[in-house]
């Protein structure tokens, strides 16, 4: 069929699409890269900055609690091994994902808190998304508040992040949307009356006004992977920490803002 | 309050919004609202009496664009130097188009220093919201503000 | 014991105008959710907060489901002396949590 055989209207239709349907997406340059803080309202920022107005504040306290916590067998305290936990835990949410041995494969913060929490305090797992686990995890990333995210791309993280980014770039579900068509080639546009943000993960975990809790990196990537109407995989599932990888390293250098605020 | 049998805005905002592209505009996890203006006016009635309300002296303080309807910062104040000569002895916050009409209330006394409270609030729709000031010499003040409630757009189901 | 947060001046002079800011953990269940399987999830809120100053009441509200989930409230109060703010919140089952906060007026 030539292109003078295709409706004017449908010709239309197609190009229109074809602005926001690159075939390889553009990565952000490093020095245009934002935080989400950024896209969001004044009074939203304001909540955010204020450390006696943020709600994540109330997860970050209650894993202060947590952590001074006798737990497990061992009945001892993430405090009776590692200290202070400014000094124990600065800069190590910025660190992470990371490569982890004996295993040779990638944990997200998350995950590693529960690797120490079996293995050194002879402790149950949090189950994912806890109350408990968020609450550890935003209490450790505020030790890394203002810090620059840390995650690099070489020796065996090369192939995560590698594969994060295939993700991050595939079109899926019913929509036929890629992560990278909103975050990367249109961050800062207008969809349905809000502003995309470029998806910089800087403050995970986040309070997050919809969901009127605090709640992980992971479940946003379900939450928008169901709204594009794709199949959202499942909580601790390869892709999400491939994914989550890529993000913090795409997000490197930028500031630690745990626990953010987000609509 | 009646349970209304008809298609609940939720139900066509997600059929408009999947026409849109956009993976379905879900309103808020609030029931479709069902007060009304005069819902409003009975709560006012119900907790000032029959007294005048004059317009003045009171501040409302909120977003004119409401980010997320869930979480609205909100701040009142009312003019007045609160000493045991005068002072605001009470605030309230009404709403129109939430299910229910009430905010909240406050009562203050001259310890307050300052007429002034904020705190965080939840709207189901784009309404006007309004604050009435009862004084120590039992006259009634209010203000009001005009709110834009606006939906995140990509909101998942109640996915968790 | 829901977690809280109380942000008092921990010093003021006498006469001061002093602002208080306290968030609470609470889901503010309003009522008019439904839940998974559509049948309503029920109301569940903190109904009443007040502050006392060395046993004085000096700031009470009555909430509504209206009540944003983790009630953040701030307001405002005069330093007269030293002593205690008592913060207490009521659901509405009737359950009162307290919690203190100590003020040096100077």
């Amino acid at each position: 069929m030539t292109a003078a055989a295709i409706p004017m209207r449908l010709a239309a239709f197609i190009a229109a699409f074809a602005v926001v349907s690159p075939v390889f997406a553009a990565e952000i340059p490093l020095n245009e890269r934002r935080s989400d803080s950024d896209f969001i309202s004044a009074d939203t920022r304001a909540m955010q900055n204020d450390d006696s107005a943020n709600p994540g504040m109330l997860a970050v306290a209650d894993g202060e609690a947590l952590w001074n916590a006798k737990a497990g067998t061992t009945n001892k305290s993430c405090a009776d091994c590692h200290g202070d936990v400014a000094t124990s835990m600065k800069g190590v949410a910025a660190r992470y994902p990371a490569v982890v041995p004996p295993l040779g494969l990638p944990v997200d913060l998350e995950q590693r808190i529960n690797m120490s929490r079996v293995a050194d305090q002879k402790a149950t797992a949090f189950r994912i998304e806890s109350k408990e686990l968020l609450a550890l995890t935003a209490y450790i990333g505020r030790q890394s508040r203002g810090m620059p995210i840390a995650v690099k791309d070489s020796g065996p993280s090369k192939k995560f992040i590698a594969a994060g980014r295939a993700i991050f770039e595939r079109r899926q579900g019913q929509l036929d949307l890629s992560c990278a068509q909103c975050h990367d080639d249109n961050w800062g546009r207008k969809l349905a009356g809000n502003l995309i943000p470029q998806a910089q993960p800087t403050g995970y975990p986040i309070y997050r006004l919809e969901w009127q809790d605090v709640g992980s990196l992971q479940r946003r990537m379900r939450g928008c992977m169901s709204a594009i109407r794709a199949e959202p995989y499942d909580y601790g599932a390869p892709e999400l920490i491939d994914l989550e990888f890529f993000l913090m390293w795409r997000a490197r250098g930028m500031a630690v803002e745990t626990p953010a605020v987000r609509p | 309050m009646a349970h209304e049998n008809r298609h609940s805005r939720r139900d066509v905002l997600r059929a408009a919004g999947a026409l849109a592209g956009c993976g379905g505009l879900t309103l808020l996890a609030i029931r479709p609202a069902a007060a009304t203006p005069a819902m409003m006016q009975d709560a006012v009635r119900s907790v000032i009496g029959e007294a005048t309300i004059t317009k003045g002296k009171v501040k409302l303080d909120l977003p004119p664009i409401v980010e997320n309807g869930n979480s609205v910062p909100c701040t009142v104040s009312v003019d007045s130097a609160m000493t045991a000569a005068g002072y605001v002895k009470a605030i309230h916050i009404f709403n129109e188009k939430n299910p229910q009409p009430n905010v909240i209330s406050v009562r203050l006394g001259p310890r307050a220093g300052r007429a002034q409270f904020s705190t965080r609030i939840r709207l189901a729709d784009s309404q006007t919201v309004t604050a009435i000031a009862e004084f120590s010499d039992g006259t009634f003040w209010s203000g009001d503000i005009d709110v834009i409630v606006t939906l995140a757009a990509c909101i998942e189901e109640s996915i968790h | 014991m829901a977690r809280a947060l109380i942000h008092v001046p921990p010093t003021a002079k006498s006469g001061e105008i002093v602002e208080i800011k306290t968030l609470i953990s609470h889901v503010m269940e309003t009522g008019y959710r439904t839940g998974v399987t559509g049948a309503p999830i029920p109301r569940d809120i903190i109904e009443l907060f007040v502050c006392t100053y060395n046993g004085e009441e000096v700031f009470r509200a009555q909430l509504f489901p209206a009540i944003a989930a983790n009630p953040f409230i701030s307001f405002f109060t005069v330093a007269t002396e030293s002593g205690t703010l008592a913060f207490s919140w009521t659901d509405q089952h009737g359950q009162t949590q307290v919690q203190t906060a100590a003020i040096i007026v100077e």
